[in-house]
């Protein structure tokens, strides 16, 4: 694959795909709650951005609305309400000290390398380029749950969880140009209820255990001790 | 088809009216007149579709077919009996001030909330939607799980949310995967249709469809509640209020399984390997056996019967996985009698846990001598969902035996095996509850137990005979799922 010799739109769609697989990679190494929050909303602006530009060469309208809800939902309200969250709760001067960095940048890479190695078998029926941007999609689904698992903090669980749906979000537009409308409003409408309820939730976890530190949630077993 | 909409219809007026009327002292009851009227319009459905055949609405939105009717019957038929059992129950509940009027109006309007997503999880032809209606579910349901509010149920409801919300993320993986095989044949509106999809399964990507179903199994998985996925699944049942386990395990688990189903009927046409059965069978044997033996070492009522539903899942993955007429026969047969076996359980198990005001194993006691109708209610219970002849569950679980020996003769020792674990577990809890010696003060409690005693009927009767228009639903369910009869 020569880079040089595809369209304009190729070329954009790979950069962005690199440029949200990058922003995951930040998430994951950030002990901070609020630049955590700011990478995310930067990975929903460029996913808005990649629905934009293929909305605009594909000339196909109701992507606009996708890129429209994006904004909205990933960008502006969902960080919006992470950061009063992390202010409210004076969790922003804190540094989480994350355990085995290294390891987990380290492991993020392989997830990476794994991702490229499931969807291996797709280039056979299309190209290199879907195969590049199926495989970013689904290492930022893979990274979003090592970030859950890496970090403590009731917030970065819902980055995390917010940024699984990013790369879904971005295989869906990649890959196949979006879902049929009624999907994608039905899979927002979701992401929306789910953003409310975490709201709800950080209420609860704080009134319970007076932390939003999800470790302490340990109260229940598999078996009993 | 007007009976489809209705269906879905009525619980979205349940929604909004339970929302806005504010707590009145006959919401339970009109809780009970809303599940009615959703029954009457599945039943009129059932009909239809035993007239008409396979019924698509005009704008291909909804699929009707044998498979699904009869789970949308059962699915509204347990929600009925529950929320007859839930009126009485949370109003107990409020008396001894676990819960106030706020939260009764949040379950309420929930209820009707998780019977929409359940309904419409069954109903849609488009898997976009059903993926939609499946998160919704989640969605519905995890307030209900916290609904006491104490460190624990909260624990449990952020499980169960981080959990099933990650797990289902990757069902969506699966669906954007199957999409873009379909997007390559045919055009693009409909490409998601199952209706659709299932006509040209033969020409979908088979190396795609693979990887896809892969994510489809961990993602509906979860909700199933496949081991390794389950953790979630016993916190949600035993931190939330009864009702609520009794639907999750009756109706919420054998939906997941339908979705999985679902996408196996298309994955099998396209690849022609039996790649997705033995992933299902691999992932079904695994929780089966975990579970089973995880039943010995329960503390908590609850806790124990949903290690008991997801052994129950894990035979019917197992039995889809095997694939041919009999087995899914009996994986058919064997969600309906779970599903009314074990909410029947969940009923009895939430009043012995109000007689003796504790979920703890050891705690409860000398249940029939409090209370008989309890104390039977959940021996009889056990007894069927333990795989005792002359119930449903022994019938079930009896086929799948067959198909295995018939199939893979070598996993058959490993079946009974797991079988026998299973019941010793059930046992060993039961037996000193119902018939030990009664605490001092323990009074009986006000309970309505036509639920248990319809549900076991039907059980026992299925056990004895299956009905014929049932038979022949089954069956046509199951021509449509593997191809041939099992009659």
């Amino acid at each position: 694959m020569n880079i040089a010799e595809l369209d304009f739109y190729t070329q954009a769609i790979l950069s962005l795909a690199a440029l949200v697989g990058l922003t995951s990679f930040l998430m994951l190494g950030q002990g901070r709650l609020l630049r955590l929050v700011f990478v995310f909303a930067l990975q929903g602006f460029l996913l808005t951005l990649t629905t934009g530009l293929a909305a605009y060469s594909l000339n196909n309208h109701h992507l606009y609305i996708s890129a429209v809800l994006t904004l909205v939902l990933k960008v502006i309200f969902i960080p919006w309400m992470l950061r009063r969250q992390v202010l409210h709760m004076n969790m922003h001067r804190d540094v989480e000290a994350l355990n085995n960095n290294t390891m987990v940048m380290l492991g993020g890479a392989s997830l990476m390398v794994f991702s490229y190695y499931v969807l291996h078998p797709i280039v056979q029926s299309s190209s290199v380029v879907m195969l590049n941007a199926l495989a970013v999609s689904l290492s930022v689904v893979l990274l979003g749950m090592l970030l859950m698992i890496s970090h403590r903090q009731a917030v970065a669980h819902v980055v995390g969880f917010m940024s699984i749906e990013n790369g879904l979000f971005f295989a869906a537009i990649v890959a196949t140009n979006g879902m049929p409308m009624v999907v994608e409003l039905g899979v927002a409408f979701d992401v929306l209820v789910a953003a409310v309820l975490f709201g709800i939730f950080f209420f609860h976890i704080r009134t319970s255990i007076d932390s939003l530190d999800v470790d302490l949630l340990n109260k229940l077993h598999e078996v009993d001790k | 088809m007007i009976a489809a909409y209705l269906v879905l219809l009525i619980p979205l007026v349940g929604i909004v009216f339970f929302a806005f009327a504010g707590h009145r002292t006959d919401t339970g009851k009109l809780n009970v007149r809303f599940n009615s009227v959703s029954l009457l319009a599945t039943i009129w459905l059932a009909i239809n579709v035993l007239n008409q055949g396979t019924i698509i609405s005009s704008g291909k939105a909804f699929l009707i077919d044998p498979f699904n009717v009869y789970l949308i019957v059962l699915t509204a038929f347990v929600g009925l009996t529950t929320s007859i059992f839930s009126s009485p129950y949370m109003a107990h509940e409020k008396e001894i001030g676990k819960l106030n009027d706020t939260r009764l109006k949040l379950y309420y309007s929930m209820y009707q909330g998780f019977m929409l997503a359940m309904y419409l999880v069954l109903t849609a032809n488009n898997m976009g939607i059903m993926w939609v209606a499946m998160e919704g579910a989640t969605l519905a349901t995890v307030l209900l799980v916290s609904l006491y509010r104490t460190p624990e149920s909260i624990e449990a409801a952020w499980k169960y949310f981080i959990l099933c919300g990650v797990g289902i993320a990757q069902a969506l993986f699966g669906t954007i995967l199957l999409y873009y095989a379909a997007v390559q044949i045919g055009d693009g509106d409909n490409a998601l249709l199952w209706s659709v999809l299932y006509e040209n399964a033969e020409q979908l990507n088979p190396e795609v469809l693979e990887i896809a179903f892969v994510f489809l199994l961990i993602g509906y998985g979860t909700k199933i509640g496949l081991v390794p996925l389950h953790s979630w699944l016993p916190d949600a049942h035993s931190e939330g209020p009864t009702p609520m386990s009794a639907v999750l395990s009756g109706l919420l688990l054998n939906d997941a399984l339908y979705a999985v189903v679902r996408n196996k009927m298309l994955v099998d046409g396209a690849t022609h390997s039996n790649m997705a059965g033995y992933l299902m069978m691999g992932f079904g044997m695994l929780s089966f056996l975990v579970a089973a033996v995880l039943l010995h070492r329960q503390k908590d009522i609850k806790r124990l019967f949903s290690y008991s539903s997801i052994e129950h899942m894990g035979i019917m993955t197992f039995a889809f996985g095997i694939g041919g007429p009999l087995a899914t026969f009996a994986a058919l047969l064997h969600m309906t009698v779970h599903s009314l076996t074990k909410s029947a359980i969940f009923v009895t198990v939430g009043h012995a846990a109000q007689v003796a005001g504790t979920q703890s194993m050891d705690k409860i006691r000398g249940l029939i001598k409090t209370q008989p109708k309890i104390g039977w209610g959940l021996l009889i219970g056990t007894i069927s969902i333990a795989g005792f002849p002359p119930f449903g569950v022994f019938t079930s679980e009896f086929l799948v035996l067959l198909a295995t020996m018939h199939s893979y003769p070598w996993l058959t020792p490993l079946l009974l095996l797991g079988i026998g674990i299973a019941f010793a577990g059930l046992f060993r809890h039961i037996q000193p509850m119902v018939y030990g010696d009664k605490p001092e003060g323990q009074l009986p409690v006000k309970a309505n137990l036509w639920p248990v005693m319809i549900h076991l009927a039907l059980v026992l009767w299925m056990g004895l005979a299956i009905p014929g228009f049932l038979a022949n639903w089954f069956s046509q369910a199951t021509i449509l799922i593997s191809g041939s009869s099992p009659l």
